[in-house]
């Protein structure tokens, strides 16, 4: 994902309740959580986001795709960020993943 | 053929349903509508209780651990697996075990130690890796990956399209052409390690399954020694073709499963639900597609059952299998899609499963050989060999 951050203050006026998957930084726009609002989500995008937020005050910015496929476009960015920095988001729990190699 | 179960297969059947219904269902009700997986902890509380039934392992040959269970019963057990949400491509998430790739029961002794063993132990993991970017229904003519022979190894060159599990895979087979004359006689599998160099998953391939997604895979000048070759030099195309036909079983018995249980709910549903002072039941339009699903569903299963009892008789049943996939996969989108209708917009919510249903099964129709694909090997199969 390389759309440009947004602050974390505007996530409830800017997220509706959409499936997709998003991405929490810190204040040095370092990814720190990757995540999806999923078909059990309450609010889509807008609950998760906003209770994400809350939940790791250290996230100041917040990016998001709205998507269908959040499950396996979440795996993806999982992988591309493990591919890139060798290893998962610092929030993110352990998960078992496959690898990817871009070009 | 005999077309009642035995006592043995209807107490197997009975089993395998109350375990969907009291196992897999309740949990499956926690989890997200598109998950294709269990928490680690109850996977490994259900692999226990299938492996006390005796379930374990289906498509295991009893020689290397399976049960002794055969086609015919594995067959109608896989209808039962797969009613639930995730049964279409999880069927009960896996529980029941797998052979891996069947393909490694046929390979050299050296092989299975490395690669069929550690797979029935669970300690790997392998792909299957046939379709290409120029295509995956013709694969004797489609096949554009290369390996040459450098002393005694092969270097392998070009990439896969829609290969499933190549990311969280240790090993795969690869078909790739070895001789650019011969057509369907120069194409060869080989065993390849994903930790060689040269291999690459280069992108996740997204498609209308949210939990499950294809790769493409490029190999740059990929070294694979000779002893990692499946079967002989050149004669690849027998071993995808085998899988082809022995998949399209199974592949079509989830597509009956699912049409089943949709059904099952459709019929609980619409006397319930009234419309203009009556239940839906009483509706003329709305009896005829339960009809019409219940006809379509016969006709899967007997399609299905006639092709496992060929196979399992040892006869030749590629036309029987090609038309048990295409009639199982057609008419398992048209129940789902009736069913989505009798619900209304509570078939295409995501509280219930038929839209995760509506999208997988519309997959069905394309993989594992296309629709067209299947009555083109059936014209084969009628017209004879003119036509190849």
């Amino acid at each position: 994902m390389t759309k440009p951050w947004s602050p974390a203050e505007v996530a409830a006026q800017v997220l509706k309740g959409h499936l997709g998957v998003y991405q929490l930084a810190d204040a040095d726009e370092k990814v720190i959580l990757i995540a999806f609002a999923g078909g059990k989500s309450l609010y889509g995008l807008k609950g998760e986001v906003t209770a994400a937020l809350e939940a790791h005050p250290e996230a100041k910015y917040f990016r998001h795709e709205i998507t269908t496929a959040y499950q396996s476009r979440w795996r993806e960015l999982m992988m591309v960020h493990i591919a890139d920095h060798g290893e998962p988001p610092p929030c993110n729990p352990p998960v078992k993943l496959g690898k990817l190699s871009p070009a | 053929m005999d077309l009642n179960l035995t006592e043995e297969q209807d107490m197997i059947v009975g089993m395998v349903r109350r375990f969907v219904r009291e196992e897999i269902i309740p949990l499956e009700m926690d989890l997200d509508p598109d998950a294709d997986a269990l928490a680690e902890d109850d996977r490994e509380r259900l692999i226990e209780k299938t492996r006390e039934m005796g379930l374990y392992g289906l498509d295991i040959p009893p020689e290397y651990g399976g049960p002794e269970i055969d086609l015919i019963t594995r067959t109608l057990i896989a209808i039962e697996m797969s009613q639930h949400r995730a049964g279409l491509y999880a069927p009960c998430y896996g529980t029941f075990g797998g052979a891996g790739l069947a393909q490694l029961f046929e390979a050299t002794d050296d092989q299975k130690e490395r690669y069929l063993y550690p797979t029935l132990r669970g300690e790997k993991r392998g792909f299957f890796g046939l379709s290409e970017p120029s295509g995956g229904s013709d694969p004797a003519r489609a096949i554009q990956t290369k390996a040459v022979q450098d002393g005694d190894d092969w270097v392998i060159n070009g990439g896969k399209l829609w290969i499933s599990g190549a990311d969280r895979a240790d090993f795969g087979l690869v078909f790739a052409r070895t001789d650019s004359d011969k057509g369907r006689n120069g194409v060869t599998c080989f065993i390849v390690d994903t930790d060689m160099p040269g291999f690459h998953v280069r992108r996740i391939v997204h498609t209308l399954r949210s939990a499950h997604y294809a790769t493409e895979l490029q190999f740059e000048d990929l070294r694979v020694p000779s002893r990692n070759i499946l079967g002989q030099v050149n004669r690849g195309f027998a071993i995808a073709n085998d899988r082809l036909t022995r998949q399209r079983i199974p592949y079509a018995a989830g597509c009956i499963g699912v049409a089943i249980k949709a059904q099952e709910m459709a019929l609980e549903y619409v006397p319930q639900r009234e419309t203009f002072g009556a239940p839906l039941s009483t509706r003329q339009s709305i009896q005829w597609m339960l009809v019409d699903n219940e006809v379509d569903i016969k006709q899967s299963r007997w399609f299905v059952l006639e092709a496992a009892n060929k196979a399992a008789n040892g006869e030749v049943f590629r036309k029987e299998a090609a038309m048990a996939k295409l009639v199982a996969t057609e008419a398992g989108g048209r129940v789902v899609d009736r069913c989505m209708q009798m619900f209304g917009g509570l078939g295409v919510a995501k509280d219930l499963p038929f839209e995760r249903w509506f999208r997988e099964m519309r997959i069905r129709r394309i993989g594992e050989g296309p629709s067209e694909v299947q009555r083109h090997v059936i014209a084969r199969e009628l017209l004879g060999a003119s036509l190849r």
